[in-house]
């Protein structure tokens, strides 16, 4: 009965496309229509797209595994020599699970920026670029090729820019949105040229292709092909993983993130928690049979990953501003997702993207109802006992709070927990140990956060301002809210652990494996766990264990025990400085990076106007120079000779004018002395 | 309408006397008429453009012309036939896309001089009414000595439109461009001299392939050609002509010269420069690639740090068509493929920007950044078409510069790895030179009281704009009518060359 929706799948991305036009139309020509008419079109649009999702899913729920991937083509694309790709899509177990995220949460999200955009001036604009990057995301992940992975890659790219400088007469948001762009065309230029190197390999092995489905048929054929030394594979993984920590926020290239929250909560909560981000990881999961190929690029991959987990958590130990706490536990989060790609763990690695959405939507949808009910204020320290206030709002957050905390059964336990049982089981130790501590700090700075935003009291000091009367949101805001809480309360047994599931009797409990594992066949994960799986079990238990004693800390040092964290501070205050300003990343970036560059810059643009066209203008004035000589010879020297024989001959004639004066008396004094002289001479 | 059919080309190439002829017939201080005269008369060349590009023939690289010559629509009339010279026009899918260029953009450019010319009017359209005959010329000409003919016709009016029209140091930069062109074009005069003894007494392009030449000749003769052509495109370090000449330029001659009279200087690599000369060609292409990287990533880290936009453009400019050399010279059909379509674009997108730029320029009678800064709130069309444009020029997926950047990128990468992979650092600092500018011109809050009485696009400028930002979108996402008419004439010119000479292996 669902086969009717597959048909129709191409109405996914249009649908917000088109909803982005109409939008955009009436912000263009500075309409201003009813709020219900923006709203309706923007959430009806991508409303829509999700229920289609929601049929085609089923409809491939209905099929045998083996029978779930299809490719719709629209029409033909790019046909140039060698290079062939089509508009197409790939509809397949795990790009409907990213659709389903990305309609689903992005409904949700839509439904809630009805209410936290309502006062905004610029609604319908804000609502065409949120459909737009729905549309360019949806892109992504259903093209069937990796040019329409790119065009989608490079659009919610430009979305993000687009919205975080949404609110642009603000000077930092603008550059924020800039800085946003620039550091992912960096992860991009990565990106690009894995493809190029891909590309060529399999030209040389006789099938130069960019869709999926086609290089996964000749990835087995890259092995053993070397470029410069390096496996290509290897090069290529490592080309695109490039492109992924620019995408998804991983060390060196996560700095863009935390500036990026000078966008609306929103935006913030869809592109910047929920999807957008995880885009790098999606697109390795895509090429798991690439990454599969290459030890080395997992071993890259699952360090920087969980290095940047647990990086970016200590940061968020010392952030005050609710949304930057939040993007730094983003970009931890992503972390562990890499972690588990690099593992190959990558059924896990989506598990964890999917109730990382849920919960971090749901915090960063919370922490915008804390923003909105406290008039705009994002400092955490001059919050306090909001719970009292907001109490829809604190239940929807404390359960966001211990699913990302990974507290069994809330949807983080089982996702967190299955990706550091497989690093551990795959036996990156290390890296294991990276990511335990990090879930650690996770649960801390959460803790910290409830702590310093819903508990103790209010902060009545505002420092001169008028003080706060903070109020709960509207429902438009506060169901999305419950909705995505719940969610993080049961996403996590879509993914129940198979070793859990046995002690209920259950088989095939994990759910989201069956559904996405056919993909994954070269993973890990097939490696049947028979017996009694002890080692798992201590571990989940161990994982427990740190979600809890991490909350508890944090709860304790931030509610009743303020004085232990001062303590500590004070202790160790050189190294909580390095911390509290992010290690100075920053300011190293800008200067080895930003100021040696427009120093270049500077120097070329002198170098271009004194050399290069001082050469120019040299060797004009050389000419001149040749010209004006030649011209002063001419005039002297040529024209002077010239002159010269004319000057002699007019002096001459000149001259020899007195002789002929007429006068006869003078011609006879001529002629007598003449002959005086002849006489003279003849004789003498 | 056979006889249209069969002279179609000279049709369109003279076609532009309609508009000459009847703007010497307004009578003086009928400005308005005239700018009306001049754009309807401007249809003309590119309706027939249009008529062209239906009746060329489709796809096929067997129907493109005959074996012996790869042009289609040919006209053969004697012209100095004692010295073999011959009026000799023909098409190909690569001069049929810059014909079409050529003749949409004029229409274009008298619309947006209708309120930015108030001096010498009639002047100025015949100035633009003989440089479109010599631009269709230069692109339809299929004999050498016609090709120079129309290439250093092109020339006076130009000079003409910066030296009378243009800003305030516009002697300076008129003489500038047109000393430094015809240094080029001198030598190049000399090099076709050369060619047409060598190869018999005759211009004919085709004629030219078939004549086989010692290598040291060859070189001198690529040398010759090559730098005429790399002063016109311009390659670095022959580039310090452009800034200048599009600073003092008016609106309406930056269009043309970014979009058009750059494009003769690869138009000319294309169709004489690389396969004239097979061995010199392969002998001095590492020095062209790496020319065009530098060129690539030094115009865009200068044009990163210029306070004035029109000047940013045109750095730009010097970074886009790097990338066309690039493609041109990676000897890859995919690449040159890329290349011809990235002339269509940077003529489209840079003509777009300077376009835009101009239209600031008339109302704040300022070019530089610093005088700007949150325009977005005052001219919220003006900066949305700005950033298409801008985003189109930085090769956004989506947008036609995206294709033919990549093309040329995908094709270039298999011989040339490494320039590839720097080249691609290019697309990087577009983005951080143009969104910078954006970022100071349009965000941020107003800083300059004068700015806020500054009036948004009229519907004229918009309609005007409309067409170009159509075409952005039409060839990001639907590039195959295009690439069915370059890629058989670019593989076509490609092997007319390798089969007589020297097989090369072509991808």
């Amino acid at each position: 009965m669902f086969d009717k929706f597959i048909g129709v799948i191409p109405l996914v991305p249009l649908l917000p496309l088109i909803g982005a036009a109409i939008n955009g139309f009436v912000s263009f020509r500075g309409w201003r229509p009813a709020r219900s008419f923006v709203h309706a079109v923007a959430c009806g649009s991508i409303g829509i797209s999700f229920l289609i999702t929601l049929g085609a899913f089923f409809h491939f729920v209905g099929l045998p595994p083996e029978a779930r991937e299809m490719t719709l083509t629209l029409w033909p694309w790019i046909y140039l020599g060698a290079v062939h790709a089509d508009v197409a899509f790939l509809i397949d177990p795990l790009s409907l699970t990213m659709m389903l995220v990305i309609s689903g949460v992005g409904s949700v999200i839509h439904i809630y920026a009805t209410g936290y955009m309502a006062h905004d001036k610029d609604y319908p604009r804000f609502f065409a670029y949120l459909n737009l990057f729905c549309f360019a995301m949806l892109l992504l992940v259903m093209g069937s090729n990796l040019f329409m992975m790119f065009i989608g890659w490079e659009g919610v790219g430009l979305c993000s820019y687009l919205l975080i400088g949404f609110w642009y007469e603000h000077k930092p948001n603008a550059a924020a949105g800039m800085k946003a762009f620039v550091v992912n065309r960096i992860g991009d230029w990565g990106f690009l040229i894995g493809v190029l190197l891909l590309f060529w390999t399999l030209f040389q092995l006789g099938h130069p292709t960019v869709t999926f489905t086609e290089i996964r048929e000749q990835a087995p054929l890259l092995v053993g092909h070397a470029w410069g030394g390096v496996a290509v594979v290897t090069l290529v993984c490592l080309f695109l993983f490039v492109g992924a920590t620019g995408k998804s926020a991983q060390i060196p290239l996560y700095v863009w993130l935390p500036d990026a929250m000078a966008g609306p909560t929103p935006v913030s909560a869809l592109i910047h928690a929920a999807t957008m981000v995880t885009a790098g990881v999606y697109m390795i999961a895509r090429l798991n049979f690439l990454f599969s190929l290459s030890p080395v690029a997992q071993t890259v991959i699952t360090t920087v990953g969980f290095s940047t987990a647990l990086f970016a958590a200590t940061i968020g130990f010392a952030q005050n501003d609710i949304k930057k706490v939040l993007a730094y536990s983003t970009v931890s989060q992503l972390g562990f997702m890499f972690g588990a790609m690099g593992v190959m763990a990558y059924t896990a690695g989506i598990f964890h993207l999917v109730t990382h959405a849920f919960f971090k939507a749901c915090l960063f949808l919370g922490s915008g109802s804390v923003i909105h009910g406290m008039s705009g204020e994002q400092d955490m320290r001059k919050m306090g006992g909001l719970k009292k206030y907001m109490p829809k709002t604190f239940l929807t957050f404390i359960l966001a709070t211990l699913a990302i905390a990974g507290i069994f059964p809330f949807a983080g336990f089982f996702s967190k927990d299955e990706i550091l049982w497989k690093t551990f089981s795959a036996g990156y130790y290390f890296q294991w140990i990276l990511g335990v501590v990090a879930a650690l700090g996770t649960a801390i700075y959460m803790f910290r956060l409830i702590g310093m935003t819903f508990l103790g009291n209010l902060h009545e000091e505002t420092g001169g301002e008028k003080p706060h009367h903070p109020h709960e949101s509207p429902a438009s805001m506060t169901i999305p809210l419950m909705i995505l809480a719940g969610l993080s309360i049961v996403g996590g047994f879509l993914g129940f652990p198979e070793s859990l599931g046995r002690l209920f009797g259950l088989h095939h409990s994990n759910l989201i494996e069956g559904w996405l594992s056919p993909l994954f066949h070269h993973g890990v994960e097939e490696g049947g766990e028979l017996g009694v799986p002890i080692a798992e079990y201590l571990l989940m238990f161990f994982s427990l264990a740190v979600a809890v004693g991490g909350s508890y800390i944090g709860y304790l040092f931030y509610t009743t025990r303020r004085d232990i964290p001062e303590k500590i501070v004070a202790r160790i205050r050189p190294l909580y400085q390095v911390v509290v300003n992010k290690y100075y990343v920053d300011e190293i970036y800008d200067a080895i990076f930003v100021k040696n560059l427009l120093r270049l810059n500077q120097g070329m643009n002198l170098f271009d106007q004194k050399v290069i066209d001082g050469l120019v203008n040299a060797s004009g004035l050389v000419v001149r120079i040749f010209s004006w000589i030649s011209g002063f010879l001419d005039k002297y020297l040529v024209d002077g000779l010239v002159n010269l024989v004319a000057e002699a001959t007019l002096a001459s004639g000149r001259n020899l004018r007195k002789i002929q004066t007429g006068r006869i008396q003078n011609y006879l004094y001529v002629a007598v002395g003449g002959l005086v002289v002849a006489i003279l001479y003849k004789f003498l | 309408m056979n006889f249209l059919n069969q002279h179609i080309l000279s049709f369109l190439l003279f076609s532009p006397f309609v508009g000459i002829v009847l703007l010497l017939l307004i009578p003086n201080g009928q400005e308005r008429l005239m700018h009306r005269v001049a754009f309807l008369a401007s249809l003309i060349p590119f309706a027939l453009s249009l008529f062209l590009w239906s009746c060329f023939p489709e796809t096929g690289p067997l129907n493109q012309g005959s074996l012996e010559s790869p042009f289609s629509l040919n006209e053969v009339v004697p012209w100095i036939p004692s010295m073999g010279i011959f009026y000799r026009i023909g098409v190909d899918g690569v001069s049929l896309l810059l014909v079409l260029l050529t003749t949409f953009l004029m229409p274009i450019v008298f619309v947006a001089s209708w309120t930015s010319i108030g001096r010498r009017v009639r002047e100025y359209y015949l100035a633009f009414l003989f440089l479109e005959v010599g631009l269709i010329g230069v692109f339809i000409a299929v004999d050498l000595f016609l090709f120079y003919l129309f290439w250093e016709l092109v020339l006076i009016p130009m000079y003409l439109i910066i030296g009378i029209w243009g800003g305030e140091r516009r002697i300076y930069a008129a003489i500038k461009f047109v000393l430094y062109t015809m240094v080029g074009s001198l030598l190049m005069l000399a090099a076709v001299i050369y060619l047409y003894f060598a190869a018999g007494h005759s211009f004919n392009f085709v004629d030219l392939m078939k004549i086989s030449l010692p290598v040291v000749a060859q070189k001198w003769l690529f040398g010759a050609f090559v730098l005429a052509f790399a002063i016109k495109v311009p390659l670095f370090p022959f580039h310090t002509w452009l800034p200048d000449a599009h600073v003092e330029a008016p609106t309406g001659g930056s269009v043309i010269l970014a979009g058009l009279l750059l494009k003769m200087g690869t138009y000319g690599l294309f169709r004489l420069g690389f396969p004239l000369f097979p061995e010199a060609m392969a002998a001095l292409t590492p020095l062209l690639i790496t020319l065009s990287v530098i060129g690539i990533l030094y115009g865009a880290l200068v044009a990163m740090v210029q306070t004035d936009i029109k000047k940013l453009v045109a750095f730009s400019s010097v970074s886009h068509m790097g990338f066309v050399v690039l493609g041109l010279a990676a000897t890859s059909t995919i690449a040159s493929s890329g290349a011809v379509l990235q002339m269509i674009n940077h003529g489209l997108s840079t003509g777009a920007l300077f376009l835009l730029v101009g239209m600031l320029y008339e109302r704040r009678h300022t070019r530089r950044i610093a005088d700007f800064g949150g325009l977005a709130k005052i001219m919220p069309v003006y900066t949305t078409l700005f950033l298409i444009v801008a985003l189109s020029s930085i090769g956004l997926p989506g947008t036609n510069g995206f294709i033919g950047e990549f093309l040329i990128l995908i094709g270039s990468f298999k011989n040339h790895p490494v320039a590839t992979g720097l080249s691609t650092l290019g697309v990087i600092f577009a983005a951080v030179y143009l969104l910078w500018m954006v970022q100071r011109v349009f965000l941020g809050p107003v800083t300059h009281e004068e700015n806020n009485g500054l009036s948004d696009l009229s519907k004229r400028e918009i309609g005007l704009l409309l067409p170009i930002i159509i075409l952005i979108f039409a060839i990001g996402f639907y590039p195959a009518p295009l690439l069915k008419k370059i890629e058989p004439a670019v593989k076509r010119w490609m092997e007319m060359k390798q089969g007589v000479v020297h097989p090369r292996v072509v991808q």
